[in-house]
């Protein structure tokens, strides 16, 4: 777990930053990014192995972001947070090459659960 | 309040009001409609048999009358040539013969023999001398040497030169009357030539009008006396009941009221030469037979009319106003079905939107909390570590309570894909009812199940089904005391349709929550519920395609009834 690479992309700060530090106490390295265009121009210096992203932020949308991501670094695993309750979004997105997807609250055990399943290519 | 004026006024008449009670609305209509196409109706039928009626009227009465009229100037004239002829008799007999030759009594016989001979109805002859002293006679009496100087057509002969009396009884008892001429051409006073006619010509000549029995003819004089016998207006010399119609020459047509209150036809015409009028009365019943009976005919026929016209008209307005209540009811329920429909996704939206805003800020609490426990919990001396776990736990706890809400919130307003398959409706009430099976042990509950095993199979969601059945007996367990019953009913009503009954025998709900228990957010259970439950499954039925109604008494129980088609609607899915 050491030698991985997590990028969370979320423009709710405090939400970010905590969840960051939360991984970082489980041995989760975890940069942040706040939007966009921030989030794409860490995965090129940082070439994490998983993005956390959520679908709704101001600028670039998460769907974007995530075409982006995968048409630059297709290996990159996509996780998808989303404040809907709906299903609908996360496999829309699903469908465009993200690994899963979650509801936010979200529980930090089943986000490590969905990063390692990713990572294993399940 | 309004007055007969207005009510009736044309102004009202085209007022078809759209609000107000819906039962005097109708009734105005109604009566609004009735009126006015009974107006048009009835007004034009009642002008045209009003015109009819007259039109008839007249052609009849000149057909009628005009014959009357020919009739009376024809006999007129026989009776004027009948006197002329008389009148130039006596005349040429005083022009032609001088004084002394009529005064010799052999000349004046056969004088009067040949006149009498002639022309008949002559009874006497007369000559009569300047000094009114009649010198010759020739006569069934012995008049001779009479002396009628004082007598009055003396002097009108004397004064005329000619006299015509009217008709009056002779010495022997019959009618007669006296025709006089003057021959002043021998001196300046002139004697007089006198004859009296037998009026027993006057009945023949009125009975030669061939008359019908019902038509009375007779001559009577110009003070109203008669010179004929009438049949029903006296006889001889009597007085005429009638006052005289007025002078006219010309046969003219009166109708007047005879004593005995009969409406009678007067034909009459004066004569000119002579004090005589000639009368023919003609009662009115008679002469009108035919009009009468048109006069029915039509007044039958305008009636029968008018009787269908209200028949028609007031079944038909019936018709026309009930198909409009039934439209109106209609249109006013699709109104509150979209109303509700629409009331339903506007807060939904609006949920939507406030679930989404309120996750954001929950996933921070829930993430802050989250790392409080971490802290916690990988500090091993942390102090009163138990106690801050318990409260970090709680507010965990709590989080965790938002979000079932809000996701239950964003579960209502998004509109769930509908998975049709083809499956057992049976099937779906028995597994939905072991879900709840233990609460229902546990509390004493039965939960009867009364499944018609012929039910047929039917293509829907069943998903959707299982949270609508879930939904409904969630509540009714929570309605009902430990120890109460609830029964599942499935049975199909037609080839179309399934019905499935969830009745429960708890505490039921008064009428004012009955009629909200499908609005959002609209819950008893303060504090637990979150008023989403029936709305959902009110959402949920409907997308199927289905029906759900509810009746409930308090304290005896709550019926749910829903209705499903065999299949779901063509609009499910969006």
């Amino acid at each position: 777990m050491e030698n991985w690479k997590v990028l969370l992309v979320d423009d709710e700060q405090e939400f970010v930053t905590t969840l960051a530090e939360r991984l970082g106490l489980r041995g989760i390295d975890a940069a942040i990014a706040s939007d966009g265009e921030e989030g794409l121009r860490l995965v090129e210096d940082l070439r994490p192995q998983v993005v956390v992203l959520d679908l709704m932020m101001p600028g670039m949308s998460g769907v974007e972001v995530l075409q982006q991501i995968k048409s630059l670094h297709p290996e990159t695993r996509v996780l998808l947070l989303t404040g809907h309750g709906s299903t609908r979004e996360g496999i829309e997105g699903m469908r465009l090459g993200a690994d899963d997807y979650l509801m936010k609250p979200i529980n930090i055990d089943e986000l490590i659960d969905k990063m390692k399943k990713a990572m294993r290519g399940e | 309040m309004m007055t007969w004026r207005d009510r009736f006024s044309l102004h009202s008449l085209f007022n078809f009001p759209e609000e107000g009670s819906t039962q005097k609305r109708y009734s105005l209509l109604r009566r609004n409609m009735i009126i006015l196409m009974i107006l048009v109706t009835i007004v034009p039928l009642f002008f045209m048999a009003l015109l009819n009626y007259h039109q008839y009227q007249s052609t009849l009465r000149d057909e009628i009358v005009n014959p009357m009229r020919v009739l009376v100037n024809k006999t007129k004239h026989s009776f004027e040539l009948f006197l002329a002829e008389r009148l130039s008799a006596v005349s040429f007999v005083a022009s032609a013969y001088s004084y002394e030759k009529l005064s010799n009594e052999v000349e004046f016989n056969r004088i009067f023999r040949v006149m009498k001979r002639e022309f008949g109805g002559f009874v006497d002859l007369g000559l009569i001398d300047e000094l009114g002293v009649q010198v010759s006679y020739v006569g069934p009496y012995d008049l001779k040497g009479k002396n009628y100087s004082e007598q009055s057509w003396l002097h009108e002969t004397q004064v005329r030169g000619g006299y015509v009396s009217d008709v009056f009884m002779g010495f022997r008892g019959f009618p007669h009357l006296v025709m006089a001429v003057l021959n002043n051409s021998e001196s300046l006073k002139g004697w007089i030539l006198r004859a009296t006619i037998d009026t027993d010509r006057f009945h023949d000549l009125i009975a030669s009008m061939g008359l019908d029995p019902k038509t009375d003819a007779f001559l009577i004089n110009k003070n109203g006396v008669l010179q004929t016998p009438s049949k029903w207006y006296g006889g001889l010399l009597e007085r005429f009941p009638f006052d005289l119609p007025p002078a006219s020459y010309e046969a003219n047509v009166v109708e007047v009221k005879d004593m005995s209150g009969r409406d009678v036809f007067m034909a009459y015409t004066y004569f000119a030469h002579a004090p005589y009028i000639l009368v023919v009365i003609k009662p009115r019943g008679e002469v009108l037979r035919s009009w009468y009976t048109l006069k029915s005919e039509l007044f039958f026929l305008f009636i029968i009319s008018v009787v269908v016209i209200f028949l028609v008209v007031f079944k038909l307005t019936d018709v026309l106003v009930h198909r409009m209540m039934e439209c109106d009811e209609r249109r006013e329920a699709a109104f509150r079905e979209v109303e509700h429909t629409h009331k339903l996704s506007s807060i939904g939206r609006l949920a939507a939107g406030v679930a989404h805003e309120i996750n954001n800020p929950m996933a921070i609490i829930n993430e802050k909390a989250g790392l409080m426990k971490d802290l916690i919990e990988f500090k091993p001396d942390f102090p009163d570590k138990e106690k801050f776990l318990g409260l970090v736990g709680a507010v965990l706890q709590s989080v965790h309570r938002c979000r079932s809400i809000t996701h239950r919130l964003l579960g209502f307003a998004r509109r769930m894909e509908v998975q049709v398959e083809v499956l057992d409706l049976n099937e779906v009430i028995r597994e939905t009812a072991a879900f709840l099976e233990k609460e229902a042990l546990y509390r004493k509950v039965q939960i009867k199940l009364e499944l018609d095993s012929t039910l047929p199979r039917i293509a829907s969601d069943r998903g959707q089904l299982q949270q609508v059945f879930l939904n409904i007996l969630n509540n009714a367990l929570a309605a009902v005391a430990d120890g109460g019953q609830v029964t599942v009913v499935s049975r199909p009503i037609d080839d179309d349709t399934n019905e499935v009954i969830i009745q429960d025998n708890g505490c039921g709900m008064p009428e004012a929550v009955l009629q909200h228990i499908f609005e959002p957010f609209f819950t008893t259970k303060k504090g637990t519920g979150t008023g989403l439950g029936l709305p959902i499954t009110y959402g949920i039925v409907k997308k199927l395609g289905g029906n759900i109604e509810v009746q409930s008494q308090e304290n005896v129980g709550t019926i749910f009834t829903i209705t499903l088609p065999l299949r779901a609607s063509e609009e499910s899915g969006s």
